[in-house]
């Protein structure tokens, strides 16, 4: 595999991160919130207020019209983001425009699509340019995406992450993991995102057994969504990403003047348990 | 004539990854990627396997009612005056469509796998209540998502599906139609897979449906050939006929003609109401190259990559994709594309209907739309064959709607060429017209 690189991603604003954390003993913060929901315009303010809350990596989720992945709670807000005009061209301009003002890496969480269909060559350049750090495509796994996205990304020092799921076989994991810079994502249910009451009991067991085999950071996501969880979770991943119960909260305050403030809050309220990591 | 799925038979395969050239593919999250594989091996050891072949043939042969009869639609050819006109009769299976020779073998080999539990999506309601009809018989539970537009517009088929025993899931998603019901059944299956098995009712999807799809609907070709040779003293038409929503029936009968230069292949799409992008289902005008539901493949979208909207009468023809093969074998130049607007259709539907006494779906219907074009140039000792993949019973109360909406009548002629019947259809005159007309 081409290592060819012009900004060194190993090196980059991604794996910095991680390393930051681990100096500090603790596990990285990732939330995810839709880009576009409610508005364009509100968008940077909730960016900035993931980012005052302890946002170590945010992740920026790519609006998309059919996602298969994702339970109610974003595919409302996919659906929200769309209709307010979010498209991968305008989250591409946010990114541009706001990135170094916030100083924290951001991943592109989108489904392949909307990449596909401005090339992937135009793509990557575009998502260099504007400062994106790194890109999770989620109906983009390895087999496919080594060949047809990576190279692309490689070339212009943007960080490529894969999923890991619960059914990947060990070849897979190691695929995922050669493949990926910067983490792998660790999907905590078999299912879609969404908030759900308990973590599965086997998660921590789980997550070792990709730890492992992985020499990048872990980080886990879907279905955590409170303190405990993420306190939980932390034990034993490199980062906690919280996504479905950030966006309810865009979703029930939307209309709330000090929107930002309450998501703020809420994130301090996640990050709070975060410490406590004994890797 | 015995059955024989020729589900071992060396067909043109897709690559390990399921590509046929550019297209195809295995574009799926993570945790769905174990499973697919597994699926695919399962697949491949059971289509080799004589027990499995035996016990699928003896089914469609006594459950469903295979093989179909090739039947020679004199009225209809005496109508249009050119070539002979062959309808392949998918519409008399059991359940009244050719969906059933898929669902029934995924069902099979859902069981063999040791499931529990089928899901399956459908639009025109024919893939669910074939689904749901195998389920019965092989005693498995069944939940079938639908798009409550499509409930709407195919409410006896959702009735069908419930008195079968099957869930039937509403999705009020996007459009509310086949691709958001497609949708709904990849989220279920991400969380269910253990037990579940998803019977994708076309040939797309991540490999290995497009090629499984298509082998369980290849026996609809490998009859026709035979039966053509007989009836018509030859085993190759000069055109084949097929609409095409996600192509398997098309598939199903193109098959079995690739690879022939002088058998001329015709998919036809939903026109819609016109050319303008949202008001129709016809990829291979409108739409780009793009990755949908697990396979790059033509896609009806914006320059952003979001799906567009589709519309077409006939609910099994309205979705945004197409079978990642058909796009490969129009670029090789096998498979020619055409499409019939809503309005076309409805006006084949009500002439095989006066001609023939056949009532087709309105899927089917856009096929017979394209042999009303076509046969008056052809010669009288050419041949076309056209897959009737389905019965219009679910679809009479469509025709009602529509026809109501404009409400002339128009002269259609009889066979015999005397007497005029008069069936109502819109107001708008001709084919192709388009645009608005059915509004
Ligand atoms: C009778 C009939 N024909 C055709 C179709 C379109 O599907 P395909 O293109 O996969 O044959 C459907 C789909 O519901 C159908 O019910």
């Amino acid at each position: 595999m081409s290592r060819r690189r012009k900004r060194s991603s190993r090196d980059g604003a991604i794996a910095a991160a991680f390393k930051t954390c681990a100096k500090e003993r603790r596990s990285a913060f990732v939330p995810f919130l839709v880009a576009g929901d409610p508005s364009l315009e509100a968008t940077p303010d909730l960016l900035r207020a993931l980012v005052s809350g302890g946002a170590d990596v945010i992740e920026l989720g790519v609006a998309f019209s059919d996602p298969i992945a994702d339970g109610p709670t974003i595919q409302r807000a996919s659906h929200r983001a769309l209709a307010a005009g979010s498209s991968l061209s305008a989250v591409l301009g946010i990114v541009e425009r706001h990135r170094e003002e916030l100083g924290v890496p951001i991943v592109l969480f989108t489904y392949y699509n909307p990449v596909h269909a401005r090339g992937v060559e135009n793509f990557a350049a575009q998502a260099a340019d504007s400062g994106v750090d790194g890109v999770l495509c989620v109906d983009l796994p390895p087999d496919e995406g080594l060949r047809e996205l990576q190279p692309a990304l490689e070339e212009r020092g943007v960080d490529s992450i894969y999923l890991i799921a619960a059914t990947s076989t060990r070849e897979r994991i190691d695929r995922a993991a050669a493949a990926s810079n910067g983490f792998v994502y660790y999907t905590a249910r078999s299912d879609v995102t969404g908030e759900r009451e308990d973590l599965i009991p086997t998660l921590a067991r789980e997550v070792k057994r990709v730890r492992r085999r992985v020499r990048l950071p872990v980080a886990v996501g879907f279905g955590i969504s409170t303190p405990e969880q993420v306190e939980e979770v932390a034990q034993v991943a490199h980062g906690v990403v919280v996504g479905s119960s950030l966006v309810r909260l865009v979703e029930e305050n939307s209309a709330e003047a000090d929107l930002a403030a309450r998501l703020e809050r809420r994130v301090r309220d996640l990050t709070a348990p975060l410490g406590a990591r004994v890797l | 004539m015995k059955v024989r799925t020729p589900l071992a038979a060396a067909a043109l395969e897709p690559d390990e990854g399921g590509r046929y050239g550019v297209y195809g593919g295995r574009y799926a999250p993570e945790t769905l990627m174990a499973p697919l594989e597994e699926l695919s091996r399962a697949y491949d050891k059971l289509r080799r396997k004589r027990t499995f072949q035996r016990r699928l043939n003896h089914l469609l042969e006594h459950y469903v009612g295979r093989p179909t009869p090739l039947y020679f639609a004199e009225g209809l050819t005496e109508h249009l005056g050119g070539a002979r006109i062959y309808l392949k009769r998918e519409d008399l299976l059991h359940t009244g469509a050719h969906k059933i020779n898929n669902a029934l073998g995924q069902v099979l080999l859902a069981k063999e796998m040791g499931k529990t539990r089928i899901i399956a999506e459908t639009g025109a309601g024919q893939h669910g209540v074939a689904t749901a009809t195998a389920a019965a018989l092989l005693g498995l539970d069944c939940v079938v998502y639908m798009g409550e537009e499509d409930m709407r517009r195919q409410r006896l088929n959702v009735y069908r599906m419930q008195l079968l025993g099957a869930e039937v899931a509403a999705v009020d998603a996007g459009s509310r139609t086949l691709k958001d019901a497609i949708n709904e059944a990849f989220r279920d299956w991400v969380a269910s897979f253990a037990d579940t098995h998803y019977v994708l009712g076309t040939v797309t999807g991540p490999e290995p449906y497009p090629r499984m799809v298509r082998q369980f609907h290849s026996v609809i070709g490998s009859e026709a050939r035979r039966q053509l040779r007989r009836l018509a003293g030859t085993p190759d038409p000069d055109v084949a006929v097929a609409c095409v929503g996600g192509g398997s029936n098309a598939m199903g009968l193109f098959s079995a003609f690739l690879g022939q230069p002088d058998v001329l292949l015709v998919g036809v799409e939903a026109g819609g109401r016109g050319p303008e992008l949202g008001d129709h289902a016809a990829r291979f005008s409108g739409g780009t190259l793009g990755v949908l539901h697990g396979a790059r493949t033509l896609v009806l979208q914006d320059e952003e990559g979001q799906v567009v909207g589709t519309h077409s009468v006939s609910a099994g023809l309205d979705y945004p994709a197409v079978g990642p093969e058909h796009v490969f074998l129009h670029d090789q130049g096998q498979i020619e594309f055409t499409s019939a607007t809503d309005q076309e259709a409805i006006e084949g539907f009500h002439l095989l209907s006066a001609t023939e006494g056949i009532l087709p779906a309105l899927e089917s219907a856009h096929a017979i739309a394209e042999v009303t074009r076509r046969a008056p140039g052809m010669d009288g000792d050419q041949v076309i064959l056209v897959n009737l993949s389905g019965r219009g019973d679910k679809d009479v109360e469509s025709v009602l709607e529509y026809d109501a909406a404009s409400g002339d009548q128009v002269p259609v002629r009889r066979p015999s060429g005397g007497d005029s019947v008069s069936v109502r259809r819109p107001s708008g005159r001709h084919s192709g017209s388009g645009a608005g007309d059915a509004e």
